[in-house]
C-alpha cells in the first residue's frame, strides 16, 4: 500500500512538471488501455477515470459534479464526466494536489464504454490538441472475430502510432515495445495468482474493495514498467504471508478474518463512501472472493496474458477483451464461473447509476445468474461519485436483509439435507 | 404462575408494533405506538402496550365466563383513561414550567391560567367520554387524541392582545415530545388498582387481576426489526432485517403464503418465501419513493382529501384516465392538468392506483413473479381501489391467485420478529 | 378525390398504424407474403437494403409511449431510459413474435445490452449488434462496415433463405434511394412553407413508413407530396425552429403537437433519423456492399451516435443547421437519461448560442403524459424571438 502511494504520487509530481521536462502527455482510458505503448514513445499516460474516482473518495466530487451542472450538463448523465469536466473547469487540480497538465494528445481507446467517445468530445473543447480514435469493436457475439482483431491492429498501425510519432518525435521502436510487454507479463502472471488466492477458505484478500488497490498500478500507468513489476511481486508476498499466517483481510475498521459470508460482486463500487460501503459488508463478516470490476482493465484470470511477439495484435486481444466489452452471455458465464470456482455462497449486484455499460441488463443477470447457480443475488443501487446518490440506510437495509437471507437459506437447506 | 414468552418489535417510520407470543407461538399481545422522535423510547412504548395487552388477554380467558365480556371492555377503558390522566398530568406540570419560563412578564399569569383552562377542559371532556356508552373512535395516541382538543382549545381561550394561540400551541408542542419521551408508569400493575376503582371495584374480576398482575411474563428471546431496528437497545444478532420478518410474519398469517407485497410509506417491498416462511428473493423500490404509500398522500394533500378517502372515491370511477407518472415530484402537476382538462376526480384517481399497482407489479416481477398465495400487506392494503387495481393486474398476468389481506397487517413484521426470537430460542 | 382528401387519407392511414401496438401492419404484410420473414431493427440507424434484399421485411422498433409497462421495468433501474422497457414489453408480451431477426445498432450502451439480453430471452431469433464505423479514417472505416455488412447480408439470407446476391441488394438500394429522395422532398417542402406540412402529420407518415416496408411507404409518400404541395393551407405567424435530440427514444405525438400549435414551425428535426442518416444517394455502380459501407463512412448525417472527427463540428453544427433550415431557434429535446444527446447537448448549445441563436432544452420520456410545461416553454420561447427578432 505504501508503495502504491508513492508510485502514485511520484507519477503527479511528473506529470506536474511535464511541461517543463518535455515529456509528452496522453490522456487515455482505463479499459483497453495502450500503456505500454504510450511508454515506448516516452509519453505520460493520464487517466480521467481514475482521477475522478480519487475525487470521489477525496470528497471533491460534489462540487466538481455540481460545477459542470453549471455549465450545462444534465443530473441525468455519468457522474466521472461531469466530475472530470468540473475538475477542469475548477483549475485541473489532480487528486495528489499537483496541477495536471494538458494533454498532448487525447488516445480515444473506446473500448466497452459508449460515454468515453463523448467524453473526449468534451475535453477536446477544452484543449487545442489532436484525438485519435481506436475503435475496440464490441463482443456483440461473445468472440473476439478475426475481421475485428484486424481492424484493431490496422488502426494502431496506421492511427495511433502516427498520432505518436507526431507528438513524440520519437519514431515506433517494436523492441522497446516488446520489452514493456514482456514485463507486463510478469506482473499479470502475480496479479492473477493475488485475485486467485481469494479461492482460499478465509480468503487473504478482499476480490473487490481490496482488488481495487490490487488492480490500480496495472489497470493505470504503471502495465509494463519496472516499479510495477517490483509492487506485484511485493503484494505477492504480502498476500502469501496473510495466506500462510490463515489471516484475512485488512478492512477500514480492521482485519476480517472470520467470514462468515464468501460474496462475489458485480458492478463498480461507489467511491464517495468506499470505506463506509466496505465496512458494511466487513461488519457482516462478509468478504468478496471475486468481482468482475477488477477485470474492467482485463480479464486476466480467463487467460489473457500480453505476447510480446505480437506486440500490435496482442493489445488488440487486450482491448476487447476487458470486461465491458462483453455480451451479457459472456459476463453471466463469468458470473458463474466464479460462483463455482471461488465457493461463493451468493452474488451481490452494485447496480450504479452512472454506466449504463454495466447497469443495463444487470437484473436479468441477476435472474440468470440465480436461475443457472441456484445461489441468491442481491441487488444495490448507487453511484460512482456523486455523492447524492448514495442511501447509506437503504443501502445497509438490503445489503443485511440479503446477507440475513443467504444464513436463513443455508439453515434451511442444511435442514432440509438432514430431513431427506 | 408464569408464562414463557417471546417478543418481536417492528420499528417503522411511522408507527412501532410489538407482539408477544407464548410458548406455544400464539399471540399472546399487540401493542402499537407512533414511532415519534425516539425510537428507543418507541420501542418500549409498543412492547410495553403489549404486554398490557397481553395481561388483559390473560385476564378475559380467566374472568370472561364469571363477569362477562362488558365489564371486561369498562375496565379496558378505565384502564386506558388512567393512563391518558396520568399522560395529562405530566404535561399539565410541564406546560405550567415551560409558560413561566418561556412567557415572561405580564403573559404570565394568563398564560399559567389558560394552560390550567386547557386541562382542565380536556380532563372533563375525558372522563365525558368514559361515561359515553358507545364513543366515536379515534386515534389511540396520546398525541393525536390530546392534541387535536389542545388545538381546539387553545383557539377558544387565545386573545390576539394577550395570550395568543400560537404561544398556547407551542407550549404543547414543546411538552408533548418529553412527555412521549419520558418513562412514564403506564403499564399494568401501575393503573389497574385505579381502573377498578373507576368501574366500581366489582369483586368478580378482584381474583383474575390479582393473577393477571401476579403473573410472571418471562421474555425468553426477543428480536426487534424494522427501519429503526439499529436503535434498538439488543444485541446485533437479535435483529433481523425486516424483509425476512415481513415475510416470515405472511406466511404465517397465511400458511400458504409465497409472494408477499408490501406496500408503506416509505418503500415498497416484493418477496417471495418458501414454504417454511425463509425469504428466497426478494426486490425494493430504489432511492426513489415513487408509487409508496407517500405519493398517496401527495395526491390527498393535492385533492384535499383524507388519505382514507381516495380509495372509496376512485372505485366510484366509470373510466380509468392513464397516469403516466408515479413520480411524486410531478404527481400535483399530471393531477392538475388532469383536472383543468375536465377529467373527473374519480376516474383521475382510479389512473393513479393502477399507476402505482403498475410500478408494484414491476418490483413482484423483478423479484420473480406471483405465486400462489399471494399476502399483500402494508399500510396501502387497506386501501380497496389499490386492492381491486392489483387484484386485476395479478389476474390479468398471472391467472387467478389467492390474494390474502389481514386486518392486522400492520403487525406482520413484528409477528415474523417474535417467531424469530422463538425458533432462536429453541 | 380532393387534394384535401388524399392528403388526410394518407395522414388516417399512418395514424392507424402509429396507434396500433399490435404491428398488424407487420402480421398482414406477412400472410401477404408467405414464405417471408421480418427483420427488426432497433434506432438509429440499421441498413434496411440488406434486410429487403434478402426478401425480409424491415421494421422500425421504437418503442411507445402508450403501452401500460409491466415486464419491461423488471428489467431497468429507474436511471435508464423508457425506450428498452417499452421494447422489452411489446417483445415479452409477444407482440414481437413475428420477427426472425433483430439487428442492434451501436446506438449506446442501453441498446448495446438490449442486444445481449434479447440473445438470452429469445434464443431462436437471429441477434446483431451492429457496431457503425467510428474511427476517423474513412478508409479503414468502411472496409470494417463493409466486413459488417457482408456479415449481416449472409446471415440475413441464411434466415430468410434467400441469396442476396449483388443484384438484388443492387435493387434494394436503388428503391431505398427513391425513399431517401422522397424524405429529402418532403423535408425541404416542410423548410419551405412549412404550414403545408404540419410536422405531425409528416412524422406519422414516417413512422408508418417504418412497418409497411418501402414499396407501400413510397406510394403513401408521393400521394402525401402531390397533395400538400398544393393543398393550400394558411399561412400563420410563427416562429420556425429546428427539433434535436430526439433521435433515438421518440418523443410523444402530443408533445410534436404541443410545440406547433405553442406558436412554432418545426422546419427540422431528427425524429426517426434513421431515415436522413445517408445524406445522399448510394452508388448503383461497383460492389453494392462498398456501395452502403461508402455511403455511411463518407455521407451520414452529423449526429451524437457517431464520433466527430471535426474538433469544430460540434459548435458549428447548429448554426450550420439553423442557416440550411433558415430556422430562428433551436429546442434541444432529449429523452431522459439519454446519454448521446444530453452528453452532446452543451458542447451544441453552447456553438449555438456563441452564434447567437436562441435556444431552449427539455428532457421527454416517450410517455410524458402533460404537455403543460412543455406548451408554456414553447410558447415563451416563440414569443421572445418575435418580439426581438421584429426590434
Amino acid at each position: 500500500m505504501v508503495i502504491q502511494k508513492e508510485m502514485i504520487a511520484e507519477h503527479y509530481e511528473r506529470l506536474e512538471r511535464a511541461p517543463e521536462t518535455g515529456e509528452p502527455v496522453v490522456y487515455t482510458f482505463v479499459p483497453g488501455n495502450l500503456t505500454e505503448l504510450i511508454r515506448s514513445f516516452g509519453c505520460l499516460p493520464v487517466l480521467p477515470e481514475i482521477n475522478a474516482l480519487q475525487s470521489g473518495m477525496r470528497g471533491k466530487s460534489r462540487d466538481y459534479i455540481a460545477e459542470a451542472e453549471k455549465h450545462g450538463h444534465s443530473e441525468d448523465v455519468c457522474t466521472y464526466v461531469k466530475c472530470d469536466i468540473g475538475m477542469v473547469l475548477a483549475g485541473n487540480i489532480g487528486p495528489t494536489g499537483t496541477k495536471l497538465p494538458k494533454p498532448d494528445l487525447l488516445l480515444l481507446s473506446y473500448t466497452g464504454c459508449y460515454t468515453f467517445m463523448k467524453w473526449f468530445e468534451l475535453l477536446r473543447e477544452q484543449y487545442d490538441c489532436p484525438c485519435v480514435f481506436l475503435h475496440v469493436p464490441y463482443q456483440g457475439d461473445g468472440i473476439i472475430e478475426p475481421e475485428h482483431r484486424e481492424y484493431m491492429v490496422k488502426q494502431i498501425k496506421e492511427l495511433v502510432i502516427p498520432a505518436l510519432e507526431k507528438i513524440s518525435g520519437r519514431k515506433y521502436d517494436e523492441d522497446a515495445l516488446r520489452e514493456r510487454l514482456e514485463l507486463s507479463v510478469q506482473a499479470e502472471d502475480d496479479l492473477v495468482w493475488v485475485l486467485e488466492s481469494a479461492k482460499n477458505t478465509p480468503s487473504p484478500i478482499d476480490a473487490y474493495f481490496g482488488a481495487v488497490y490490487y488492480v490500480g498500478p496495472i489497470f493505470s500507468a504503471f502495465r509494463g514498467t519496472p516499479e510495477g513489476v517490483a509492487y506485484y511481486k511485493a503484494l505477492r508476498r504480502e498476500v502469501q504471508q496473510r495466506l500462510d499466517a490463515g489471516l484475512g483481510p485488512v478492512a477500514p475498521a480492521g482485519p476480517l478474518n472470520d467470514q462468515k459470508y464468501r460474496l462475489v460482486v458485480e458492478g463498480p463500487p461507489n467511491w464517495t463512501h468506499f470505506r463506509e460501503f466496505w465496512q458494511m459488508f466487513a461488519d457482516e463478516g462478509a468478504v468478496v472472493v471475486a468481482s468482475t470490476y477488477s477485470k474492467v482493465g482485463g480479464t486476466y484470470d480467463f487467460g489473457f496474458r500480453h505476447n510480446p511477439a505480437d506486440p500490435l495484435g496482442t493489445m488488440g486481444d487486450y482491448c476487447a477483451g476487458c470486461y465491458t466489452n462483453h455480451n451479457l452471455t459472456n459476463r453471466i458465464d463469468m458470473l458463474c464461473q466464479y460462483l463455482r470456482d471461488y465457493k461463493a455462497d451468493g452474488f451481490l449486484i452494485n447496480s450504479v447509476k452512472s454506466c449504463n455499460s454495466f447497469s443495463a441488463g444487470q437484473l436479468m443477470i441477476l435472474r440468470e445468474v440465480e436461475k443457472r447457480t441456484g445461489l441468491p443475488g442481491g441487488f444495490i443501487e448507487s453511484d460512482l461519485v456523486d455523492p447524492r446518490y448514495f442511501s447509506a440506510a437503504n443501502i445497509k437495509n438490503r445489503l443485511e436483509s440479503y446477507l440475513q437471507m443467504v444464513e436463513a437459506r443455508r439453515a434451511g437447506g442444511s435442514r432440509e439435507a438432514r430431513a431427506s | 404462575m408464569s408464562i414463557t414468552c417471546f417478543v418481536g418489535t417492528d420499528l417503522g417510520s411511522t408507527t412501532t408494533k410489538s407482539i408477544v407470543l407464548d410458548e406455544r407461538g400464539d399471540i399472546l399481545g399487540r401493542g402499537i405506538t407512533n414511532s415519534r422522535s425516539n425510537y428507543e423510547r418507541a420501542a418500549q412504548v409498543s412492547r410495553s402496550e403489549a404486554f398490557i395487552n397481553a395481561r388483559f388477554n390473560l385476564l378475559r380467558r380467566e374472568v370472561t365466563a364469571a363477569a362477562g365480556h362488558d365489564v371486561l371492555e369498562h375496565l379496558l377503558r378505565a384502564f386506558r383513561l388512567e393512563q391518558t390522566l396520568a399522560q395529562l398530568k405530566r404535561l399539565h406540570e410541564l406546560t405550567l414550567g415551560a409558560a413561566a419560563f418561556d412567557i415572561p412578564g405580564k403573559l404570565a399569569k394568563p398564560a399559567r391560567e389558560a394552560v390550567d383552562a386547557i386541562v382542565a377542559a380536556i380532563r372533563d371532556e375525558e372522563l365525558a367520554r368514559f361515561t359515553e356508552i358507545d364513543p366515536s373512535r379515534r386515534s389511540d395516541f396520546f398525541r393525536d387524541a390530546v392534541g387535536s382538543a389542545w388545538s381546539r382549545l387553545a383557539i377558544e381561550l387565545a386573545d390576539p392582545d394577550g395570550v395568543t394561540y400560537d404561544m398556547l400551541l407551542g407550549l404543547y408542542d414543546k411538552c408533548i415530545i418529553q412527555v412521549e419521551n419520558e418513562p412514564l408508569a403506564l403499564g399494568f400493575s401501575d393503573h389497574i388498582g385505579t381502573a377498578l376503582l373507576r368501574i366500581g371495584d366489582p369483586a368478580d374480576v378482584h381474583t383474575g387481576v390479582q393473577h393477571a398482575v401476579e403473573t410472571e411474563l418471562a421474555v425468553l428471546g426477543e428480536v426487534g426489526t424494522g427501519y429503526g431496528r439499529q436503535r434498538l437497545p439488543f444485541p446485533k444478532e437479535m435483529i433481523r432485517s425486516e424483509i425476512l420478518c415481513h415475510g416470515l410474519g405472511a406466511s404465517t398469517m397465511f400458511g400458504g403464503t409465497r409472494t408477499v407485497l408490501d406496500i408503506g410509506g416509505q418503500d415498497t417491498k416484493a418477496i417471495q418465501v418458501d414454504g417454511e416462511g425463509i425469504v428466497t428473493s426478494f426486490q425494493m423500490n430504489d432511492r426513489c419513493a415513487a408509487g409508496c404509500g407517500r405519493y398517496l398522500g401527495y395526491i390527498a394533500d393535492e385533492m384535499n382529501l383524507g388519505l382514507h378517502e381516495l380509495g372509496p372515491l376512485a372505485q366510484q370511477s366509470t373510466r380509468t384516465v392513464k397516469i403516466n407518472s408515479t413520480c411524486t415530484v410531478f404527481a400535483g402537476a399530471e393531477l392538475r392538468e388532469r383536472l383543468s382538462l375536465g377529467e373527473r376526480r374519480e376516474d383521475i384517481l382510479a389512473g393513479l392506483h393502477r399507476a402505482i399497482m403498475l410500478r408494484a407489479m414491476s418490483l413482484l416481477a423483478r423479484s420473480g413473479g406471483v405465486d400462489d398465495e399471494f399476502t399483500f400487506t402494508g399500510g396501502v392494503a387497506n386501501n380497496p381501489a389499490a386492492v381491486s387495481a392489483l387484484r386485476g393486474l395479478v389476474t390479468e398476468n398471472y391467472g387467478d391467485k389467492t390474494l390474502n389481506i389481514s386486518p392486522d397487517s400492520i403487525y406482520t413484521g413484528a409477528l415474523g420478529a417474535a417467531i424469530f426470537a422463538r425458533r432462536s430460542a429453541n | 378525390m380532393s387534394r384535401t382528401a388524399i392528403r388526410s387519407e394518407v395522414v388516417e392511414w399512418a395514424s392507424g398504424i402509429y396507434e396500433d401496438l399490435e404491428f398488424t401492419a407487420v402480421r398482414q404484410w406477412l400472410e401477404g407474403h408467405p414464405g417471408r420473414k421480418a427483420c427488426g431493427y432497433l434506432p438509429v440507424y440499421a441498413p434496411r437494403e440488406v434486410i429487403h434484399a434478402a426478401g425480409m421485411l424491415p421494421v422500425g422498433i421504437h418503442g411507445s409511449g402508450n403501452i401500460e409497462i409491466i415486464r419491461g421495468d423488471a428489467f431497468y433501474q429507474s436511471y435508464i431510459c423508457h425506450l428498452p422497457r417499452s421494447i422489452v414489453e411489446f417483445a415479452q408480451s409477444g407482440r414481437l413474435d413475428m420477427l426472425s431477426a433483430v439487428l442492434f445498432p451501436s446506438t449506446c450502451d442501453v441498446i448495446r445490452n438490449l442486444s445481449g439480453m434479447w440473445q438470452i430471452l429469445f434464443p431462436d431469433m437471429y441477434v446483431r449488434y451492429l457496431d457503425l464505423p467510428q474511427v476517423a479514417d474513412p478508409a479503414l472505416g468502411a472496409e470494417f462496415w463493409r466486413r459488417e455488412l457482408e456479415v449481416v447480408r449472409r446471415e440475413l439470407g441464411r434466415v430468410a433463405g434467400v441469396e442476396v446476391t449483388d443484384a438484388r441488394l443492387r435493387e434494394s438500394i436503388a428503391l431505398y434511394n427513391e425513399v431517401r429522395a422522397i424524405i429529402r422532398q418532403l423535408y425541404a417542402l416542410r423548410s419551405e412553407k412549412p404550414w403545408q406540412v404540419p410536422t405531425e402529420e409528416l412524422y406519422l407518415l414516417m413512422r408508418a413508413g417504418e412497418l409497411v416496408g418501402p414499396e407501400a411507404f413510397l406510394e403513401k409518400a408521393r400521394e402525401y407530396l402531390t397533395a400538400a404541395q398544393s393543398d393550400d393551407q394558411r399561412v400563420r405567424d410563427r416562429t420556425r425552429v429546428i427539433i434535436t435530440g430526439s433521435f433515438c427514444e421518440q418523443p410523444p405525438l402530443g408533445l410534436i403537437k404541443t410545440i406547433e400549435r405553442a406558436g412554432c414551425y418545426i422546419v427540422d428535426d431528427d425524429f426517426l433519423a434513421g431515415n436522413r442518416f445517408l445524406t445522399g444517394d448510394v452508388a448503383l455502380e461497383g460492389d453494392p456492399t462498398t456501395a452502403l459501407a461508402e455511403a455511411l463512412v463518407r455521407g451520414a448525417v452529423k449526429t451524437s451516435v457517431l464520433y466527430e472527427p471535426d474538433p469544430a463540428g460540434k459548435r458549428n453544427l447548429m448554426k450550420n443547421r439553423v442557416a440550411a433550415a433558415r430556422a430562428d431557434g433551436v429546442i434541444f429535446a432529449a429523452a431522459s437519461f439519454c446519454d448521446p444527446a444530453l452528453l452532446d447537448r452543451p458542447m451544441l448549445r453552447d456553438g449555438a448560442e456563441k452564434a447567437g441563436i436562441p435556444c431552449i432544452a427539455f428532457k421527454f420520456a416517450e410517455n410524458s403524459g402533460q404537455f403543460q410545461q412543455f406548451r408554456e416553454q414553447a410558447g415563451t420561447f416563440s414569443d421572445s424571438i418575435k418580439l426581438w427578432g421584429d426590434a
